[in-house]
Protein backbone atom coordinates (compact mmCIF):
# COMPACT_ATOMS: atom_id res chain seq x y z
CA UNK A 1 0.00 0.00 0.00
CA UNK A 2 2.97 2.54 1.32
CA UNK A 3 4.62 1.32 -2.18
CA UNK A 4 1.55 2.56 -4.80
CA UNK A 5 2.00 6.09 -2.95
CA UNK A 6 5.40 6.40 -3.32
CA UNK A 7 5.51 5.12 -6.55
CA UNK A 8 2.65 7.42 -7.45
CA UNK A 9 4.78 10.56 -6.13
CA UNK A 10 7.55 9.65 -7.65
CA UNK A 11 5.75 9.41 -11.09
CA UNK A 12 4.76 12.70 -10.68
CA UNK A 13 7.77 14.01 -9.49
CA UNK A 14 9.49 13.13 -12.71
CA UNK A 15 6.60 14.49 -14.66
CA UNK A 16 7.20 17.92 -12.98
CA UNK A 17 11.00 17.41 -12.71
CA UNK A 18 11.89 16.17 -15.97
CA UNK A 19 8.75 16.05 -18.53
CA UNK A 20 8.44 19.27 -18.09
CA UNK A 21 11.11 20.44 -20.15
CA UNK A 22 9.22 19.07 -22.99
CA UNK A 23 6.04 20.98 -22.84
CA UNK A 24 4.80 23.23 -25.66
CA UNK A 25 5.40 26.42 -24.98
CA UNK A 26 2.62 27.66 -27.46
CA UNK A 27 -0.34 29.51 -25.97
CA UNK A 28 -2.85 27.38 -24.34
CA UNK A 29 -6.53 27.18 -25.47
CA UNK A 30 -8.21 30.13 -23.53
CA UNK A 31 -4.92 31.95 -24.18
CA UNK A 32 -5.09 31.29 -27.96
CA UNK A 33 -8.51 32.52 -28.03
CA UNK A 34 -8.20 36.04 -25.88
CA UNK A 35 -4.80 36.75 -28.45
CA UNK A 36 -6.63 35.84 -31.30
CA UNK A 37 -9.43 38.01 -30.49
CA UNK A 38 -7.34 40.85 -29.12
CA UNK A 39 -9.22 40.82 -25.94
CA UNK A 40 -5.41 39.78 -24.14
CA UNK A 41 -4.57 43.46 -24.86
CA UNK A 42 -6.96 43.82 -21.59
CA UNK A 43 -4.99 41.61 -19.62
CA UNK A 44 -3.52 43.11 -16.53
CA UNK A 45 0.14 41.55 -15.29
CA UNK A 46 0.18 39.25 -12.51
CA UNK A 47 0.83 41.31 -9.31
CA UNK A 48 2.92 38.07 -8.40
CA UNK A 49 4.91 38.31 -12.09
CA UNK A 50 8.15 39.83 -10.86
CA UNK A 51 8.52 36.45 -8.25
CA UNK A 52 11.21 34.14 -7.99
CA UNK A 53 9.21 31.26 -9.53
CA UNK A 54 6.84 33.31 -11.77
CA UNK A 55 6.22 31.20 -15.04
CA UNK A 56 7.57 27.67 -13.57
CA UNK A 57 10.92 29.25 -13.58
CA UNK A 58 13.64 30.41 -11.48
CA UNK A 59 14.10 34.20 -11.99
CA UNK A 60 12.82 33.96 -15.48
CA UNK A 61 15.33 31.82 -16.38
CA UNK A 62 13.37 28.72 -17.67
CA UNK A 63 16.45 26.19 -17.71
CA UNK A 64 14.96 26.09 -13.86
CA UNK A 65 11.69 24.52 -14.66
CA UNK A 66 12.07 21.16 -13.32
CA UNK A 67 13.17 22.57 -10.34
CA UNK A 68 10.33 24.96 -10.05
CA UNK A 69 8.15 21.86 -10.65
CA UNK A 70 9.73 19.87 -7.88
CA UNK A 71 9.35 22.49 -5.64
CA UNK A 72 5.42 22.88 -6.57
CA UNK A 73 5.05 18.83 -6.21
CA UNK A 74 6.56 19.46 -2.71
CA UNK A 75 3.99 22.75 -2.26
CA UNK A 76 0.57 21.00 -3.48
CA UNK A 77 1.57 18.05 -1.73
CA UNK A 78 2.42 19.68 1.75
CA UNK A 79 -0.95 21.85 1.55
CA UNK A 80 -3.05 18.99 0.10
CA UNK A 81 -1.72 16.06 2.36
CA UNK A 82 -2.33 18.71 5.78
CA UNK A 83 -5.98 20.06 4.44
CA UNK A 84 -6.99 16.18 3.54
CA UNK A 85 -5.25 14.55 6.66
CA UNK A 86 -7.11 17.60 8.97
CA UNK A 87 -10.33 16.88 7.25
CA UNK A 88 -10.53 13.41 7.02
CA UNK A 89 -12.93 11.18 9.59
CA UNK A 90 -10.36 10.02 12.62
CA UNK A 91 -12.06 6.28 12.51
CA UNK A 92 -9.76 4.40 9.81
CA UNK A 93 -13.18 3.43 8.28
CA UNK A 94 -15.06 0.87 6.31
CA UNK A 95 -18.64 0.37 5.07
CA UNK A 96 -20.29 -0.16 8.36
CA UNK A 97 -18.52 2.36 10.02
CA UNK A 98 -20.78 5.14 8.30
CA UNK A 99 -23.40 6.64 10.43
CA UNK B 1 -7.27 27.89 -19.30
CA UNK B 2 -6.11 30.44 -16.28
CA UNK B 3 -7.14 33.26 -17.06
CA UNK B 4 -5.09 36.33 -16.22
CA UNK B 5 -6.74 39.44 -14.19
CA UNK B 6 -8.52 42.17 -16.70
CA UNK B 7 -10.15 39.95 -18.69
CA UNK B 8 -13.56 40.29 -16.94
CA UNK B 9 -14.63 43.21 -15.19
CA UNK B 10 -14.61 43.54 -11.86
CA UNK B 11 -18.09 43.14 -10.41
CA UNK B 12 -18.04 40.26 -12.18
CA UNK B 13 -14.77 39.10 -10.81
CA UNK B 14 -16.28 39.72 -7.74
CA UNK B 15 -19.00 37.55 -8.21
CA UNK B 16 -17.39 34.86 -9.34
CA UNK B 17 -15.09 34.77 -5.88
CA UNK B 18 -18.34 34.80 -4.53
CA UNK B 19 -19.18 31.40 -6.40
CA UNK B 20 -15.89 30.04 -6.09
CA UNK B 21 -16.15 30.69 -2.32
CA UNK B 22 -19.63 29.01 -1.88
CA UNK B 23 -18.73 25.96 -3.84
CA UNK B 24 -15.27 25.33 -1.99
CA UNK B 25 -17.21 26.07 1.03
CA UNK B 26 -20.12 23.38 -0.03
CA UNK B 27 -17.45 21.07 -1.12
CA UNK B 28 -15.49 21.45 2.36
CA UNK B 29 -18.00 20.25 4.51
CA UNK B 30 -19.12 17.42 1.88
CA UNK B 31 -15.01 15.87 1.75
CA UNK B 32 -15.18 14.69 4.96
CA UNK B 33 -17.60 11.93 4.37
CA UNK B 34 -14.85 10.72 1.61
CA UNK B 35 -11.74 11.31 3.69
CA UNK B 36 -10.42 8.81 6.02
CA UNK B 37 -7.04 7.26 6.69
CA UNK B 38 -6.54 5.84 3.31
CA UNK B 39 -8.41 8.33 0.89
CA UNK B 40 -6.52 11.19 2.63
CA UNK B 41 -3.09 10.52 1.66
CA UNK B 42 -4.76 9.20 -2.18
CA UNK B 43 -6.14 12.89 -2.37
CA UNK B 44 -2.74 14.40 -1.36
CA UNK B 45 -1.38 12.59 -3.99
CA UNK B 46 -4.13 13.32 -6.88
CA UNK B 47 -3.80 16.82 -6.48
CA UNK B 48 0.02 16.43 -6.80
CA UNK B 49 -0.10 14.25 -9.47
CA UNK B 50 -2.91 17.41 -11.49
CA UNK B 51 -0.38 19.87 -10.49
CA UNK B 52 2.35 18.01 -12.34
CA UNK B 53 0.44 17.15 -15.43
CA UNK B 54 -1.07 20.59 -15.95
CA UNK B 55 2.57 21.86 -16.70
CA UNK B 56 2.44 19.51 -19.37
CA UNK B 57 1.38 21.92 -22.13
CA UNK B 58 0.99 19.20 -25.52
CA UNK B 59 0.23 20.87 -29.18
CA UNK B 60 -3.23 20.46 -30.52
CA UNK B 61 -2.52 23.14 -33.58
CA UNK B 62 0.35 24.93 -34.71
CA UNK B 63 0.75 27.74 -32.59
CA UNK B 64 -1.58 26.47 -29.61
CA UNK B 65 -1.55 23.72 -26.97
CA UNK B 66 -3.75 22.56 -24.43
CA UNK B 67 -3.24 20.77 -20.79
CA UNK B 68 -4.93 18.62 -18.67
CA UNK B 69 -7.62 20.46 -16.13
CA UNK B 70 -8.09 17.57 -14.06
CA UNK B 71 -11.60 17.60 -13.01
CA UNK B 72 -12.92 14.11 -14.02
CA UNK B 73 -9.84 12.14 -12.90
CA UNK B 74 -10.10 13.83 -9.80
CA UNK B 75 -13.55 13.10 -9.32
CA UNK B 76 -13.34 9.40 -10.78
CA UNK B 77 -10.70 8.72 -8.68
CA UNK B 78 -11.74 10.43 -5.35
CA UNK B 79 -15.07 11.69 -5.84
CA UNK B 80 -16.79 14.73 -6.67
CA UNK B 81 -15.61 16.97 -2.95
CA UNK B 82 -12.68 16.11 -2.52
CA UNK B 83 -11.42 16.25 -6.44
CA UNK B 84 -12.96 19.72 -6.24
CA UNK B 85 -10.59 20.58 -3.43
CA UNK B 86 -7.73 18.82 -5.12
CA UNK B 87 -7.92 20.93 -8.39
CA UNK B 88 -8.78 24.58 -5.89
CA UNK B 89 -5.53 23.40 -4.35
CA UNK B 90 -3.27 23.37 -7.48
CA UNK B 91 -4.65 26.62 -8.77
CA UNK B 92 -4.38 28.67 -5.73
CA UNK B 93 -0.45 27.35 -5.31
CA UNK B 94 -0.11 27.97 -9.40
CA UNK B 95 -1.07 31.37 -9.02
CA UNK B 96 0.15 32.35 -5.49
CA UNK B 97 3.75 30.53 -6.12
CA UNK B 98 3.91 30.58 -9.98
CA UNK B 99 2.30 33.86 -11.18
CA UNK B 100 -0.06 31.38 -13.31
CA UNK B 101 -3.73 32.66 -13.41
CA UNK B 102 -4.41 36.18 -11.95
CA UNK B 103 -5.50 36.99 -8.47
CA UNK B 104 -9.31 38.61 -9.17
CA UNK B 105 -9.58 36.29 -11.50
CA UNK B 106 -8.98 33.03 -9.65
CA UNK B 107 -12.92 32.98 -8.54
CA UNK B 108 -13.77 32.66 -12.17
CA UNK B 109 -10.98 30.24 -12.52
CA UNK B 110 -11.80 28.14 -10.00
CA UNK B 111 -15.15 27.82 -10.70
CA UNK B 112 -14.36 26.76 -14.23
CA UNK B 113 -11.50 24.22 -13.66
CA UNK B 114 -12.72 22.94 -9.95
CA UNK B 115 -15.97 23.42 -9.66
CA UNK B 116 -17.73 23.20 -13.04
CA UNK B 117 -15.03 20.62 -14.68
CA UNK B 118 -14.92 18.34 -11.50
CA UNK B 119 -18.62 18.21 -11.44
CA UNK B 120 -19.14 17.74 -15.02
CA UNK B 121 -16.40 15.16 -14.98
CA UNK B 122 -18.46 13.11 -12.36
CA UNK B 123 -22.03 13.47 -13.58
CA UNK B 124 -20.76 11.71 -16.85
CA UNK B 125 -18.97 9.37 -15.12
CA UNK B 126 -21.79 8.20 -12.72
CA UNK B 127 -24.33 8.04 -15.53
CA UNK B 128 -21.92 6.16 -17.24
CA UNK B 129 -20.39 3.51 -14.22
CA UNK B 130 -22.17 0.68 -15.47
CA UNK B 131 -19.73 0.49 -18.07
CA UNK B 132 -16.82 1.66 -16.13
CA UNK B 133 -17.76 -1.57 -13.79
CA UNK B 134 -17.73 -3.80 -16.74
CA UNK B 135 -13.52 -4.14 -16.80
CA UNK B 136 -10.50 -2.47 -18.01
CA UNK B 137 -11.63 -1.11 -21.73
CA UNK B 138 -15.15 0.25 -20.25
CA UNK B 139 -13.32 2.36 -17.23
CA UNK B 140 -10.79 3.79 -19.75
CA UNK B 141 -13.87 4.79 -22.10
CA UNK B 142 -15.74 6.33 -19.75
CA UNK B 143 -12.73 8.27 -18.36
CA UNK B 144 -12.21 9.19 -21.60
CA UNK B 145 -15.72 10.82 -22.39
CA UNK B 146 -16.26 12.55 -18.63
CA UNK B 147 -12.41 14.63 -19.00
CA UNK B 148 -13.49 15.25 -22.75
CA UNK B 149 -16.74 16.67 -21.43
CA UNK B 150 -15.27 18.27 -18.78
CA UNK B 151 -13.10 20.09 -20.85
CA UNK B 152 -15.60 21.55 -23.43
CA UNK B 153 -18.14 22.20 -20.01
CA UNK B 154 -15.37 24.21 -18.24
CA UNK B 155 -14.74 26.24 -21.66
CA UNK B 156 -18.29 26.92 -21.71
CA UNK B 157 -17.86 28.55 -18.13
CA UNK B 158 -15.26 31.22 -19.60
CA UNK B 159 -17.82 31.89 -22.55
CA UNK B 160 -20.61 32.60 -20.09
CA UNK B 161 -18.59 34.79 -17.75
CA UNK B 162 -17.25 36.53 -20.85
CA UNK B 163 -20.79 37.17 -21.85
CA UNK B 164 -21.86 38.65 -18.83
CA UNK B 165 -18.66 41.07 -18.15
CA UNK B 166 -16.01 40.41 -20.46
CA UNK B 167 -13.67 43.44 -20.84
CA UNK B 168 -12.88 44.39 -24.62
CA UNK B 169 -16.59 43.77 -25.86
CA UNK B 170 -15.13 40.82 -28.90
CA UNK B 171 -18.34 39.70 -30.14
CA UNK B 172 -19.69 36.29 -28.04
CA UNK B 173 -19.79 34.15 -31.07
CA UNK B 174 -16.01 34.38 -31.59
CA UNK B 175 -14.99 34.01 -28.33
CA UNK B 176 -17.62 31.16 -28.28
CA UNK B 177 -16.11 29.27 -31.50
CA UNK B 178 -12.94 29.88 -30.78
CA UNK B 179 -12.87 28.26 -27.42
CA UNK B 180 -14.97 25.02 -28.19
CA UNK B 181 -12.59 24.32 -31.29
CA UNK B 182 -9.50 24.76 -29.51
CA UNK B 183 -10.84 22.58 -26.59
CA UNK B 184 -13.17 20.11 -28.23
CA UNK B 185 -8.98 19.60 -29.35
CA UNK B 186 -8.34 19.94 -25.91
CA UNK B 187 -10.39 17.56 -24.72
CA UNK B 188 -9.27 14.42 -26.81
CA UNK B 189 -5.59 14.92 -24.75
CA UNK B 190 -7.86 15.45 -21.46
CA UNK B 191 -9.49 12.00 -21.88
CA UNK B 192 -6.41 10.69 -23.21
CA UNK B 193 -4.24 11.16 -19.89
CA UNK B 194 -7.37 10.30 -17.78
CA UNK B 195 -7.93 7.09 -19.39
CA UNK B 196 -4.41 5.91 -19.09
CA UNK B 197 -4.19 7.53 -15.50
CA UNK B 198 -7.40 6.09 -13.82
CA UNK B 199 -6.97 2.58 -15.32
CA UNK B 200 -2.93 2.41 -14.29
CA UNK B 201 -4.68 3.29 -10.94
CA UNK B 202 -7.35 0.53 -11.25
CA UNK B 203 -5.02 -1.85 -12.28
CA UNK B 204 -2.78 -1.62 -9.10
CA UNK B 205 -5.80 -0.06 -6.39
CA UNK B 206 -9.09 -1.00 -7.45
CA UNK B 207 -10.21 0.25 -4.02
CA UNK B 208 -8.73 3.50 -4.81
CA UNK B 209 -11.19 4.41 -7.81
CA UNK B 210 -13.81 6.39 -6.12
CA UNK B 211 -16.18 5.23 -9.15
CA UNK B 212 -15.89 1.90 -8.92
CA UNK B 213 -16.60 1.67 -5.15
CA UNK B 214 -20.35 1.12 -5.66
CA UNK B 215 -20.42 3.46 -2.96
CA UNK B 216 -23.08 4.36 -0.47
CA UNK B 217 -22.30 8.30 -0.78
CA UNK B 218 -25.71 10.53 -0.41
CA UNK B 219 -25.14 11.85 -3.72
CA UNK B 220 -25.89 8.50 -5.03
CA UNK B 221 -29.10 8.35 -7.13
CA UNK B 222 -29.19 4.61 -7.44
CA UNK B 223 -29.01 2.04 -4.33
Amino acid sequence: MKKFFIGFAVVSLLIAGVLSYFASGDPDGLDKTVEDTGIAAHAQEHPFAGSTFADYALGGDDKFTGLAGVLGVIAVLAVSFSLFWFLRKKTPSTDSADR
Amino acid sequence: MHMSDGLLNAPVSIAFLAVAAVGVGFALVKARADLDDRTAPMAGLVATFIFAVQMINFPILPGASGHLLGGALAAILVGPYVGALCVTIVLVVQALLFADGGLTAIGANVTNMALIGTATGFLVAVALRKLAERGKGGLAAVAFVSAFVNTVVAATGFIVEYAIGGVGGVEIGKVALLMWGLHALIGIGEGLITAVTVTSVAAIRPDLVYLLKGNRKPLEVRS
